[in-house]
């Protein structure tokens, strides 16, 4: 007879108190557990996006560089793109290194016109793959000298179809504009709406030539295999006036976010978890009042404090097994399934530094669930100290006397 | 041998501004293999002094020793350690655990006390057995009657082989058939372990087992 069996049974008097009260810690944990997956798959989603999109892991551009200014101007531009590009190509941690000139401009269809960001890129570079699920039409090549790529949310809204033409403007190196007829060639989507209705794709050659950049881009884009080895890769690159900044310097704003968002959920289990304990804590104290003579008995018959408390803790430690067990297994299976199809949020509104998909795929850890179980666990427990120490203050006589 | 020796013992209880006298300076003494009844009205004290004898609570003021030894300035857990090997306890509602089966109600002090799994099994079935409830050891005590879990209860309180019995109206929610059979396993226990026995009665029944009948009224004895 120990104290987990004695403990078993005594849950076992009040079945649906006991279970109710293990239920509450169940969904706690289970909501918990969603909550976190859903922050991190957010984080992780958003982290991947931004840098798959908009910053790579470095970009390499001239020191003058301004990449708010989207300045086509020679003074700001890094000379023989290309050679740089393919130099550090050759480095070992390096996926892709490509070439991207980015101007700004405006795209006007008849009497309608919209903001963009004019990017000449190379067709062939792995690190453009993500324009390269299409909606409709084809993707660029090369040597197109009148066709751009469109995001299906602009060709939407200026309602433009593969084959149609568009105007496009384009501040040009000198400070002047130009304007250009180009024809729809394809519509991407990258499954990010807020990125994709802001930008226009050209074959690099064409962009240069269209801004009078000549023989310049804007940066170098490097995709690394492993994003740990920025630093030493940035490191690795050499060149004169040149100015390289890495992932975590160009998205301050991002990495900011994600550590923060893990004393964000830390405090939110603090107090979930302390609702769900209160619970615990109240079945607790009924049976210490319900059962008084009998822990009378047992002190009765030599049982000492520390063994009352035992009995309880031991009582706590099993409801708190069963709830969270319970919520882990709901709050793993949700994640997972949600994980695999998605949240649709569409469009949330949200551009420039952070990048969201239109869908969230909750994202659990190992790491993350295991805390919380042991945190829920811990907590339960902590809590049940209270009523288990008062079981064990009762003096016999009195726990006696209460029955008769 | 004294089991137990209480010198001039007060136990005043003091609810709110009302002090009541439970006790008023007893002194007593009792020696091992005796058969006793503490006998009197309800509220002369038996219980009071039943619960002073058993560590169960402390006096006002006065000395309590059992088996040789001073409870008076003992802590909590040190009243418990003595009465877990000294005393064993009937009380007069039947008080097992309901959990727990009579065969687990009777290992408990055993278990309380550190006995291997061996020694457990092999006294908590000698002592079913000279309860006679051997056939009944895995019911429940919700599957017994009044007189079974009342057996079960002074099987539990011989388990670790007490000095002492002390045991409150025992037979006070018996009916007389049961009352008597319980006494009689008593009396025999009595006789053929040595064991004390101390009773808190005011049934007759009981008190014609006695042999030694101690009466107490208001707090004092009134006859020994």
């Amino acid at each position: 007879m120990n104290y987990l069996k004695m403990a078993y049974r005594n849950l076992g008097r009040h079945r649906r108190r006991s279970m109710l009260s293990a239920l509450a810690l169940g969904l706690g944990t289970a909501l918990l557990m969603f909550i976190a997956a859903f922050f991190q798959g957010e984080m992780r989603g958003s982290m991947e996006t931004t840098l798959r999109l908009n910053t790579g892991h470095l970009q390499v551009s001239n020191t003058e560089y301004d990449p708010d200014k989207l300045s086509v101007a020679w003074e700001y531009l890094i000379e023989k793109p290309d050679q740089a590009a393919a130099k550090i190509e050759t480095l070992e941690p390096v996926r892709a290194a490509t070439p991207r000139l980015v101007a700004s401009g405006i795209v006007s269809v008849r009497d309608e016109s919209a903001g963009v960001q004019i990017m000449g890129i190379d067709p062939a570079s792995p690190a453009n793959e993500p324009y390269q699920t299409l909606v409709d039409g084809e993707f660029l090549t090369a040597d197109d000298r009148s066709g751009v790529l469109i995001g299906y949310p602009l060709a939407e809204s200026l309602n433009l179809k593969v084959g149609d033409s568009l105007q496009l403007l384009v501040n040009t190196s000198d400070g002047d504009v130009d304007e250009q007829q180009f024809t729809v060639r394809g519509i991407f989507t990258t499954g990010t709406s807020a990125y994709d209705k802001g930008v226009v794709f050209l074959p690099l050659a064409k962009a240069q030539s269209f801004s009078g950049a000549e023989n310049r881009a804007s940066y170098i884009f490097v995709l690394l295999h492993d994003r740990e080895q920025a630093e030493a890769v940035a490191s690795a690159i050499q060149g004169q006036n040149l100015r390289i900044r890495t992932w975590t310097e160009m998205n301050e704003l991002l990495v900011l976010v994600n550590d923060f968002s893990n004393a964000y959920l830390t405090f939110i289990n603090l107090i979930v978890l302390g609702v769900t304990a209160t619970v615990i804590v109240n079945t607790l104290l009924m049976s210490v009042f319900e059962r008084t003579r009998e822990i009378g008995i047992l002190t009765a018959i030599g049982m000492k404090g520390r063994q009352v408390i035992a009995l309880f803790l031991a009582e706590a430690a099993l409801l708190g097994m069963a709830g969270i067990a319970f919520g882990a297994a709901v709050g793993w299976a949700v994640s997972a399934y949600l994980g695999r199809v998605g949240v649709y949020f569409g469009d949330l509104g949200i551009s420039g530094e952070m990048l969201l998909e239109d869908r969230i795929y909750p994202y659990l850890t190992l790491e993350s669930a295991i805390n919380l179980i042991v945190t829920a666990f811990v907590i339960t427990l902590l809590a049940s100290l209270y009523p288990a120490r008062m079981a064990s203050r009762m003096e016999p006589v009195e726990a006696l006397h209460s029955a008769q | 041998m004294e089991v137990a020796k209480l010198t001039d013992v007060t136990r005043i209880y003091k609810i709110g501004e009302v002090e009541t006298r439970a006790l008023n300076g007893i002194s007593l003494t009792i020696q091992d293999g005796e058969f006793t009844s503490l006998v009197g009205p309800s509220g002369s004290g038996k219980t009071t002094l039943l619960q002073l004898i058993g560590c169960l609570d402390q006096p006002t003021s006065g000395r309590v020793v059992i088996v040789g030894k001073e409870t008076t300035n003992l802590s909590r857990n040190q009243r418990a350690d003595l009465r877990k090997g000294t005393i064993g306890f009937v009380f007069q509602f039947f008080a097992l655990i309901p959990t727990l089966t009579a065969y687990e109600n009777v290992e408990m002090p055993l278990l309380l006390n550190g006995k291997s799994a061996s020694e457990r099994k092999q006294r908590v079935m000698e002592l079913l057995e000279a309860v006679d409830m051997t056939d009944r050891a895995h019911h429940r005590p919700d599957q017994l009657s009044g007189g079974q879990q009342q057996r079960v209860a002074v099987a539990r309180a011989l388990a670790p082989a007490p000095k002492m019995i002390l045991a409150d109206e025992p037979t006070a929610n018996l009916d007389t058939e049961n009352g008597e059979q319980v006494m009689e396993i008593m009396k025999r226990l009595n006789k053929e372990t040595d064991t004390t026995f101390v009773f808190a009665t005011h049934d007759p029944r009981v008190i014609k087992y006695a042999t030694r009948v101690v009466t107490l009224r208001d707090g004092v004895i009134e006859k020994d």
